[in-house]
């Protein structure tokens, strides 16, 4: 179980990775995730936990420490109305789970939650939120835990 | 603007998009849109902040090489001028790599997305993938170009091949002409307030009509660069007489470029319809490009910095502009005008032609070729309260400083006029007392 960390449209990733922690390594950076827009985030989130926010989700930079960022800090996986194309593919590059749901509406700050991806819902104070499916081509990345494992098998496989 | 009916529109047997033809190349056979595909990379562009520190130990754990160095084009520009500790060892790592991989380095002579076309590497009908979310600029040339992250990168460095769902096309089609004093970065404002920033639903925008043939080539990639405010994977533009000059001119051979457009009766997904000579000069409010409406609307703001920088505000086309407005003029009092040249060839133009020489009679403070204050990953950031109006594509809450300073958006033409005034204003106004 986690909790519920409700966000708004459009966090963009100098909230996600702040551009002045760039230079440093993902442990400084994520030492500041979200802290312009939820400064009690990044020290009060716990392993397990679940994002979930509105529209186009991660837009601007292409850093991908704005999802590594994320994983980081334990999160169970974010779940949104949409998201920007490339932080949804650095998401799944990472292994970070990123899914999409047809409504949101009612889950609150700081519920009691869970994400159960096989069955493809969260479970929130009762009730079982379905979630999009998974992307066809994306499955086995996904199943790999990132691009890197995928690509590590498959490359073995050309060996 | 209009939207004229999604699906129902266009469809003619073996009509397709620009975007299609491209991608089709890509992969070796036809493609439709919502098809998920593998194509083969022409070129990988990567810069020092995504670039070899995060690719390399991807690289090493993969235990592969790059597949094709001479595709591979790496360019600093964001911890340049490596004004920090971790900047200058970031650059250090940098330039090492360069050694050891052999790939096209173009080292603190600009910012990438400028750096890319004017040293030759671009070509319409490119397929490319950049490091870097602004990497659509090299849509302005004809080339399939989009931003992608590390990871995805290293992928693409050890294989050739990324997957791409093939996009539905987002027709934007501008027609008159701009007005004096209006530019392509007011365009890509307008375009932002009336779509959102996801209205291009990481789908291929496109821009056409009269108002973009008549514009030069860096206007165009002003357009290309902010597709990606609108959330589009990339923003094309048909090459034409003007892309092939522009190349010839940087000894790129344009190649064979008069078949790739999207043909009569493609199936667009959008087509919005917009007059570029009634759009009067726009001005973003804090924190988002889509806060843009007409300048009148914010004019009188207080300013206490004007920037013109980034590859969306400070190439060569964005300088002269911004030297019309202040030639013969000085800095209102307490204003700092900090100039951020997009390139190093763009700024020795500059000087070349007289209009550093005006940013400097202005009062100017010019800083290096680089991302500077608009990645805002080095020294140099807005400080706690500071007003700001910018040249940059991106007014995000806290990214070129501190989350309480406030950054307005405008054309190089607003922020040279609001430099002068100390407030912000209408560039017209001047450019008529001129």
């Amino acid at each position: 179980m986690g909790r519920i960390w409700r966000l708004a449209d459009d966090i963009d990733t100098d909230q996600l990775a702040p551009g002045q922690y760039m230079r440093g390594g993902i442990e400084a950076i994520a030492a500041h995730c979200l802290e312009s827009v939820r400064p009690d985030f990044a020290a009060g989130v716990r392993r397990g936990d679940i994002i979930v926010a509105g529209r186009n989700f991660g837009m601007g930079s292409s850093r991908e420490q704005a999802a590594e960022a994320l994983r980081h800090l334990g999160l169970a996986g974010v779940v949104a109305e949409s998201f920007a194309g490339i932080f949804y593919r650095n998401a799944i590059n990472l292994g970070l789970p990123v899914l999409t749901a047809p409504d949101l509406s009612g889950i609150e700050d700081g519920a009691e939650a869970a994400l159960d991806i096989a069955a493809g819902r969260l479970l929130v104070g009762g009730r079982a939120v379905p979630l999009d499916p998974l992307p066809e081509n994306l499955r086995p990345i996904i199943a790999a835990g990132g691009l890197v494992p995928w690509l590590k098998a498959r490359l073995k496989g050309q060996a | 603007m209009t939207a004229s009916g999604g699906r129902a529109e266009g469809a003619a047997t073996g009509a397709t998009t620009l975007a299609q033809k491209i991608i089709a190349r890509a992969c070796g056979r036809p493609v439709a849109p919502g098809e998920v595909v593998t194509a083969r990379v022409d070129l990988a562009m990567i810069h020092d902040s995504g670039g070899p520190r995060r690719v390399a130990p991807i690289l090493r754990e993969l235990g592969v090489g790059l597949w094709d160095p001479a595709k591979v084009v790496l360019i600093s520009d964001h911890f340049v001028p490596g004004d920090t500790e971790e900047g200058a060892r970031i650059l250090a790592l940098t330039r090492e790599w360069a050694r050891e991989t052999g790939v096209a380095f173009h080292d603190g002579v600009g910012i990438c997305h400028v750096v890319l076309p004017e040293a030759g590497h671009l070509r319409p009908g490119m397929f490319v993938v950049g490091g870097d979310s602004h990497s659509p600029t090299g849509g302005a040339f004809g080339a399939y170009m989009f931003g992608v992250g590390a990871t995805e990168m290293a992928g693409v460095l050890a294989t050739g091949e990324i997957w791409i769902r093939v996009p539905e096309t987002i027709l934007i089609e501008w027609r008159g002409r701009l007005s004096p004093g209006v530019m392509a970065k007011d365009m890509m404002l307008a375009l932002c307030a009336r779509l959102g920033m996801d209205g291009g639903r990481y789908q291929a925008v496109e821009y056409a009509g009269e108002a973009i043939a008549a514009l030069p080539m860096q206007e165009r990639m002003t357009l290309s660069n902010m597709a990606a405010e609108l959330g589009a994977q990339v923003g094309l533009i048909a090459p034409d007489e003007v892309t092939a000059q522009w190349l010839a001119g940087v000894g790129a051979d344009p190649g064979d470029w008069q078949g790739l457009r999207t043909d009569p009766g493609a199936r667009l997904a959008e087509h919005h319809r917009l007059d570029a000579a009634a759009l009067p000069p726009q001005v973003a409010a804090p924190h988002s490009p889509a806060n843009a409406g007409p300048v009148a609307d914010a004019a009188g703001e207080r300013i206490d910095i004007a920037y013109i920088g980034a590859c969306t505000g400070a190439k060569y086309a964005d300088l002269a502009a911004a030297a019309r407005i202040l030639r013969g003029r000085r800095l209102a009092p307490g204003v700092t005008l900090l100039v951020a040249p997009a390139s190093r060839r763009d700024q020795e133009r500059a000087a070349a032609d007289g209009i550093m020489a005006v940013f400097e009679a202005a009062g100017a403070r010019i800083l290096p070729n680089a991302c500077g204050i608009c990645a805002g990953y080095g020294a140099h950031r807005l400080a706690a309260g500071v007003s700001c109006i910018s040249s940059t594509a991106r007014n995000f809450r806290g990214r070129m400083g501190d989350p309480s300073a406030r950054v307005w958006l405008g054309s190089p033409m607003t922020v040279a006029a609001s430099a002068v005034a100390g407030r912000i204003a209408d560039p017209r106004e001047m450019l008529e007392a001129a």
